[in-house]
């Protein structure tokens, strides 16, 4: 197994898939977060945008996103993502693997704060609305904190999908933990099941502290009412 | 807190023209961003009926939009129904009151909600095809199901068990009391409100399900993606065949998604169950 | 492809197969095994356009039509061959599970290969070569290809080759070349490397008639096998039924037939080349 693990550089795959999962984390929380907001807005237009938005990645396959990042990005649009040195194609496509990930998970994020949002008492904004705060300040100060300590559970349940939502950018061909498990199997197809109990045994270790960190932070920052 | 309104006044004649600002900028990005991806697809030659005309023909649907669309849907059926199956099952078991194979459900249900349903797919693929031998289009089908069985037959398991939390306690007790054991009280009582409550929930699930067809992409499943992709070569056409395939699938979702809201409403107003009806947008993903 | 070109292939594929069940007759010697019972299964490509393409439910191509003519020599009519894909990384593993009893699809006899499964043929000699943008003059051969970009298909001979012998090239897998044909047309690409039959095959495409040219100067040599269990006895026989094709002349037919448009002819010094001496 040790041989194995070398020969594939299966450490390697894991830390690309450590690194995937954090920069797509980062991207679309920021992007979630703006997305809420946009539909949270008082203006209609921007409300349609962000709901519709939330509507075609939520019912995209994350297989066609991922495709996509690469096909119309890329190579119809034309956007640059990475510098035209001796790494150019691997970054672009680490980098289009980030952006895919981003943009389909933006979508779940949006949907979890807005959970959030639903278990603030109807009083808070009122009260924020009464002593004169406009409704940005209404949401940077009263709303979107509570909102975010009320949707850890949701967010950390997008957090562990988005970890596991990472083997399937293997379509572009990001060498990550499901793209290692393929090239181990194509070449050697009598270790299997040593494979694929050293790939679950990963995503075991890479979740689960996710699920129980999960678990107490919602406790802990709970709002008490 | 989901009413809009509360969050803001309503607007005065000074706000209603920011707010009209406000809506000209967004409509202007909205739009901008738009003009500029089809100006460029333009430029790039995408949008001209070469690259269309050929989705339109009966040839094309009939070899590649058919085809690949009954694959993905008869996939989907066959996971949806053993998932829902393997759920009640699971969910059953977890509540048992033997210890062991409380212990023993636990496990496999978080075993298979740790484990990517790629990695399971690829799993049961390769094995099919490397340990058991097996011939022809039956392995990329069964590692897709399969892979989506385990995956989605421990999270209903999962949303069946909280169904049941949430329900009043009395329901159980009242159950209890007229002598019923308690696996008669589960099953009889306690499941089937929670399978009502949890309706809107389990039907987004089907939205998931359907969505993960499309992982067999990469084990050569023929379904919509893929079947799109030989569309693609064919015609020339790669980008346009990959915007149908999404279109088709956000479609078929977008309609599926539309029953999970119309149960939702319709439970909320006159539900078999003592439980609060869930929420047909779950913050559920992949 | 239009109309007019869609009735010329019928009748050329209706003359084809008179042809064919012509000579088939006396080909199908008792000997044969179980040859004319049961069903062939033949894995071929499904998306190459000129050589293995699915055309709503009838196969077209090269490679398609040289399988059909040699389970015609063996004793299979037409209805009694069940098709499948065999996509590139995928080739040896449906002939070593047993999926397929033959493979025709581009399938170039390597030593590694040869490990896994055995080969009749060669039924042609094909060179790996370069498809460039049209008005593209600065790539004349690899040694041009130094800090460009290329394209390519993960796990096939061309990839490997260009990553070992040309280390400063970089390289976009996709897992078709059907997708570097797309990254070529929209420039993100320089060029596109595989066998020169499947770059003609993408030129003489009828979408993107004019945009592409092959560079023309093979710098491999490519002998196309046709793929067989390593446990299966029908090698020889596929062999024998090879020779006959190239000497009653249904090989040319079948050359013109699919390479003549593009205006593409297999390399004169390599072809016709002589099947035998890859089996077992």
């Amino acid at each position: 197994m040790l041989e194995l693990i070398e020969r594939f550089d299966f450490f390697s795959a894991v830390w690309m898939t450590v690194k995937l999962t954090l920069w797509a984390a980062l991207g679309s929380l920021i992007l979630g977060t703006f997305i809420a907001v946009l539909r949270l807005s008082p203006i209609k237009v921007l409300q349609w945008a962000g709901s519709t938005y939330v509507t075609v990645f939520r019912n995209t396959p994350l297989t066609v996103v991922v495709v996509a990042a690469n096909l119309v990005i890329w190579n119809q649009l034309g956007l640059e993502v990475a510098a035209r040195n001796a790494t150019y194609l691997d970054d672009t496509n680490f980098r289009l693997a980030i952006l895919a990930l981003v943009a389909y998970h933006a979508a779940f994020v949006c949907e979890a704060i807005r959970s959030g949002v639903n278990t603030i008492p109807v009083g808070q904004a009122e009260a924020a609305r009464s002593i004169g705060l406009t409704f940005g300040q209404n949401l940077r100060h009263i709303i979107l904190p509570q909102a975010f300590r009320g949707a850890v559970t949701p967010l950390g349940n997008v957090l562990i999908a988005l970890t596991k939502n990472t083997t399937v950018v293997t379509a572009i061909g990001v060498a990550q933990v499901s793209h290692a498990m393929r090239r181990m199997i194509e070449f050697r197809s009598d270790v299997l099941f040593t494979v694929f109990g050293l790939v679950a045994l990963t995503f075991i270790v890479l979740t689960l502290p996710l699920g129980i960190l999960t678990g107490w932070a919602s406790e802990k920052l709970a709002v008490k009412r | 807190m989901s009413a809009q309104a509360i969050l803001f006044d309503a607007p005065g004649p000074k706000t209603r023209q920011r707010h009209l600002i406000w809506t000209a900028l967004g409509s202007l990005f909205v739009f901008g961003v738009a003009a500029g991806v089809l100006w460029i697809l333009w430029d790039k030659g995408q949008i001209t009926p070469d690259k269309w005309a050929p989705i339109f023909t009966f040839a094309a649907w009939k070899q590649y939009f058919v085809p690949g669309i009954q694959a993905t849907l008869v996939a989907a059926l066959v996971a949806i129904v053993a998932s829902f199956a393997l759920g009640l099952i699971l969910a059953m078991g977890r509540m048992s009151d033997l210890r062991v194979l409380r212990i023993i459900c636990t496990v496999v249900i978080e075993f298979f909600r740790a484990v990517p349903v790629l990695i399971m797919m690829l799993f049961v693929f390769f094995m099919l095809v490397y340990t058991f031998r097996m011939r022809g289009g039956t392995a990329p089908f069964l590692g897709v199901v399969v892979g989506l069985i385990c995956y989605n037959g421990a999270v209903i398991a999962e949303v069946v068990r909280n169904g049941v939390a949430s329900l009043p306690k009395g329901q159980r007790e009242a159950g209890l009391s007229i002598g019923l054991s308690s696996s008669e009280v589960r099953r009889m009582i306690l499941v089937p409100q929670a399978l009502t409550a949890m309706m809107p929930t389990l039907v987004s699930q089907v939205v998931v399900i359907l969505k993960d067809t499309a992982l067999g992409y990469i084990i050569l499943y023929p379904e919509l993606l893929n079947s799109v992709r030989q569309m693609g070569s064919r015609f020339g056409n790669m980008t346009v065949a990959f915007t149908a395939g999404a279109v088709a699938f956000i479609f078929l979702n977008w309609c599926i998604s539309k029953v999970a809201e119309w149960l939702e409403r319709r439970l909320q107003r006159r539900g078999h169950t003592a439980g609060r009806i869930a929420e047909a947008e779950p913050g559920d993903v992949d | 492809m239009s109309k007019k070109n869609m009735l010329r292939l019928a009748a050329l594929t209706a003359a084809a197969a008179l042809a064919l069940t012509a000579c088939g007759d006396d080909a199908a010697d008792p000997g044969t095994g179980d040859g004319g019972e049961g069903t062939l299964r033949i894995g071929t490509k499904y998306d190459q356009p000129g050589l293995g393409l699915d055309e709503g439910g009838t196969m077209s191509g090269f490679d398609v039509d040289v399988a059909k003519a040699v389970a015609e020599k063996l004793g299979y009519s037409e209805d009694q061959i069940e098709w499948s894909e065999s996509p590139t990384p995928q080739r040896e593993s449906m002939l070593e599970t047993g999926q397929v009893d033959m493979i025709f699809a581009t399938y170039s006899i390597t030593d590694t290969r040869k490990e896994k499964v055995q080969f009749a043929g060669p039924y042609l000699v094909a060179g790996q070569d370069l498809l460039v943008k049209a008005d593209d003059d600065s790539i004349t051969g690899p040694q041009d290809l130094e800090g460009k970009l290329l394209c390519s298909v993960s796990g096939s001979t061309p990839a490997e080759r260009v990553a070992e012998d040309y280390p400063g090239v970089q390289l976009q897998e996709y897992d078709t070349y059907s997708l570097c044909v797309e990254a070529l047309a929209g420039g993100r690409v320089d060029a596109l490397t595989t066998d020169d039959t499947i770059l003609a095959g993408y030129a003489a495409q009828e979408q993107w008639a004019g945009q592409f040219k092959v560079v023309g100067a093979p710098f491999s040599e490519e002998l196309y096998g046709v793929g067989i269990p390593k446990e299966s006895d029908m090698c020889e026989q596929v062999n024998e039924a090879l020779t006959e094709l190239y000497e009653d002349g249904t090989m040319d037919e079948i050359i013109d037939k699919n390479f003549g448009p593009a205006g593409y002819t297999p390399a004169p010094g390599t072809n016709p080349p002589t099947p035998g001496g890859h089996c077992g």
